[in-house]
């Protein structure tokens, strides 16, 4: 699975919302469903998905779809 | 008890550290030793591993750094994607009466007491909820339960132990991580050994059951925490006194 894709579940996975809202402009707080309880499963999700351990400056600036994606970059994961 | 779970145990080579991690050992889990002397912890570790055929890591980290604390658990998440318990024992105690206290001293036992303990949470509990899993084990006092004399900084750092301790429990509760405090009493200790003859004499009045408390007797009282035999219990502070009155 590519990880565009792979992100995209993560985020429906977590939040709990319809794929096709999923893109680079939806943000943290934007909608119900992407709270501070949502964030902190969200980032589990992330992690477990992707293999990784975010460090909680990361936690607190991924503020974006688009965001996270630049974050997960400097993981050496690739978009 | 334990087998099959993977504990780490912060200021795990002396005191109450050492006996917990012996105990956890004995019971059969996977120890991740803390400390930062490597020469005394990887003694401790090669202790464990031909005493009770253990598996023990040694991660090396001052509690008090969070930029410490980061690395190290990069280094545990390179062997291990999993984390059953979390022991804070970690901990300095220095005395002083109000007058004498130095804005270096508040500041070193809080980043030592305190702050390691959110520095330390915010790690495992994120290893701890992909499991849906997990017990964190912080070391209060007596004294930051009732306060003493001559210590009003390790009392203030302690009783915010009980604070973040009853916090923890409440918001990590629906990942099934469970969050508990062990107060212990007047324990025999390094720093309980160098006491004057006086003053020890006078703890020891103070106590019911009229005798110093063991490294072991908090030992226990860890183990069944971290154990499924506590697996309703979150929340909680356990005296470990002897029914001891300051």
């Amino acid at each position: 699975m590519d990880n565009i894709k792979k992100l995209t579940e993560v985020f429906t996975e977590a939040l709990g919302v319809n794929n096709d809202i999923i893109n680079d402009n939806l943000e943290y707080n934007s909608i119900p469903e992407w709270d501070s309880v949502a964030h902190m499963s969200l980032i589990a999700e992330l992690e477990d998905s992707f293999d990784i351990m975010l460090d909680t400056d990361d936690i607190i600036d991924m503020s974006s779809v688009k965001k996270a994606k630049e974050i997960l970059t400097k993981y050496e994961i690739e978009f | 008890m334990l087998s099959g779970k993977i504990a780490l145990i912060t200021g795990a080579t002396r005191g109450i550290g050492k006996a917990i991690s012996t105990a956890y050992a004995k019971n059969g889990a996977t120890i991740i030793l803390n400390a930062r002397d490597a020469s005394t912890a990887e003694a401790f570790a090669n202790q464990l591993r031909n005493t009770y055929n253990a598996t023990v890591h040694v991660v090396l980290f001052d509690v008090s750094n969070s930029d410490e604390v980061k690395n190290a658990f990069k280094e545990i998440f390179k062997f291990t994607k999993k984390l059953d318990i979390v022991v804070n024992n970690a901990g300095i105690l220095e005395s002083s009466l109000l007058g004498m206290v130095t804005e270096n001293m508040i500041e070193k036992t809080y980043a030592t007491n305190v702050y390691s303990l959110y520095y330390v949470a915010q790690y495992s509990a994120r290893l701890m909820t992909r499991n849906k899993s997990g017990s964190i084990i912080n070391l209060t006092s007596i004294m930051g339960i009732n306060g003493s004399s001559g210590q009003v900084v390790y009392s203030g750092s302690k009783a915010a132990v009980v604070g973040i301790t009853k916090s923890l429990a409440k918001e990590l509760a629906s990942s099934n991580i469970r969050v508990n405090a062990i107060a212990p009493g007047f324990i025999d200790t390094d720093m309980t050994q160098n006491m004057d003859e006086d003053k020890y004499k006078e703890r020891i009045g103070s106590i019911a059951m009229g005798k110093i408390g063991s490294a072991e007797d908090i030992a226990n009282t860890a183990v069944y925490l971290a154990s499924d035999m506590s697996s309703y219990v979150t929340g909680q502070t356990i005296g470990v006194d002897g029914g001891m009155l300051i």
